[in-house]
């Protein structure tokens, strides 16, 4: 296996961590991950060297964002209302609730937040990612921080998005 | 050391949080936070977030692999879709004079004619070949009246080749909705009861090279010729339904329509 295959293989656990936390959705985020590796292998020839993870962050990323728009082009049948969820206690209830606060945040709030806590990504990375300048990641991360605080505190319905 | 800027920025704060910070603001910042028990506790709240987030996804990463991420297996899937594009590039040309061909990866934005014509025709050929009593409308004993319905719905002289020379029998056709107009749909079977269908649709692009797509359990080869959308698809055995593809457009060339 070419060093260019191990480098890939080498980020899939963290790849599906990622899509994992993105998603919050088990066999969703391993679609990601699956059409990501596709993606790559059948790049190859394009990538010229640099940060491999930092690439197939960059694929994960425009695929789930690419799915989302799809999702938005057809009628919402998901409920927005996850009230009922039976209440929980003890840590996880505390997992339950950092899932909803994450849930809670605009797509690249999220993506800027994960890459940076989760995967470790750099802020200059993180810009490189999300194609955008680092000075946006980092009004991303603070915002991101904000809605989470704000949610745990229990703003939860004035601040729930609807998607 | 004197620090001149003793005052330090939200963005200060979160770059300590996630060590961005520049090591000579570290001192700085601390002194800060010692003297804004305000700040401190947000940077405490945003440290907490953090382990909150690795402590409910962290343990992931060192689950066990599972086997659909295999890079080899993967490879080897790249490998026949790119096999399959080549063949699909080398049947248009045969085909005579096609230009145009475009790689899988332009086609990223908005989905294509190619997108949209082949998800379709692969959708009702997915619904359509399973049907026992009812696959058609119209059966394939009626070719006359066939083509001057289909013709007429889609106000183009359609030609629905004679596949008898791949084995194929025509069962018939009908007329399905498309997303830009009404489109034709028929139907071939060969002797041990595999089925291929034609679609055709009127359409605007330009012609275009014979192009492949596989999907799951069927694949369907896609051109344009004089305004009007070609999908054949069939069962996924590229050879045999690239040189179906191909007969049927020696076919229809023969005949060459004309819109009307």
């Amino acid at each position: 296996m070419g060093g260019f295959r191990q480098a890939v293989e080498g980020a899939v656990p963290a790849l599906r961590r990622y899509a994992r936390a993105l998603t919050r959705n088990g066999e969703l985020a391993d679609d990601l991950v699956q059409d990501t590796l596709v993606r790559a292998l059948r790049s190859e020839h394009l990538f010229h060297g640099g940060d491999i993870r930092s690439w197939l962050y960059t694929i994960l990323t425009n695929l789930n964002r690419n799915r989302l728009r799809a999702l938005a082009r057809r009628p919402a049948l998901q409920s927005i209302d996850d009230n009922d969820a039976p209440e929980l206690a003890g840590p996880e209830a505390g997992a339950r609730d950092i899932e909803r606060a994450l849930a809670s945040l605009v797509e690249d709030q999220r993506s800027a937040l994960l890459l940076v806590v989760l995967e470790g990504l750099t802020y200059r990375e993180v810009a490189e990612v999300q194609g955008v300048p680092i000075g946006t990641v980092m009004s991303r991360l603070a915002r991101a921080r904000m809605q989470i605080k704000a949610y745990l505190d229990g703003e939860r319905p004035a601040l729930r998005r609807v998607k | 050391m004197i620090d001149r800027d003793p005052r330090v920025t939200e963005e200060e704060l979160h770059a300590y949080v996630d060590g961005e910070l520049a090591a000579d603001r570290r001192a700085a910042v601390e002194a800060w936070l010692a003297s804004h028990p305000e700040d401190a506790a947000r940077v405490a709240q945003w440290r907490a977030q953090a382990d909150a987030i690795r402590a409910r996804f962290g343990a992931l990463a060192s689950e066990p692999v599972p086997a659909r991420f295999d890079l080899v297996r993967l490879a080897r899937r790249t490998r026949s879709w790119r096999a399959a594009a080549a063949a699909a590039v080398i049947v248009a040309f045969l085909a005579g004079g096609v230009v145009g061909w475009m790689a899988r990866g332009a086609s990223a934005a908005a989905p294509s004619r190619f997108d949209t014509f082949t998800a379709q025709a692969l959708d009702a050929h997915r619904v359509y070949v399973v049907e026992v009593r009812h696959p058609v409308e119209v059966t394939g004993g009626e070719r006359p009246h066939l083509v001057q319905w289909l013709s007429k719905r889609l106000d183009y002289e359609l030609r629905i080749p004679d596949l008898e020379s791949s084995g194929l029998k025509l069962v018939g056709g009908r007329l399905l909705p498309g997303p830009f107009g009404p489109v034709a749909f028929c139907m071939y079977e060969g002797p041990s009861g595999e089925r291929f269908t034609i679609y055709y649709a009127r359409t605007d692009s330009p012609q275009t090279a014979m192009r492949y797509r596989a999907g799951d359990r069927f694949a369907a080869v896609y051109w344009v010729e004089r305004g009007l959308a070609y999908v054949v698809s069939g069962p996924l055995e590229r050879e045999r339904l690239l040189n179906v593809a191909q007969a049927a457009y020696d076919q229809i060339d023969k005949g060459m329509p004309q819109a009307r």
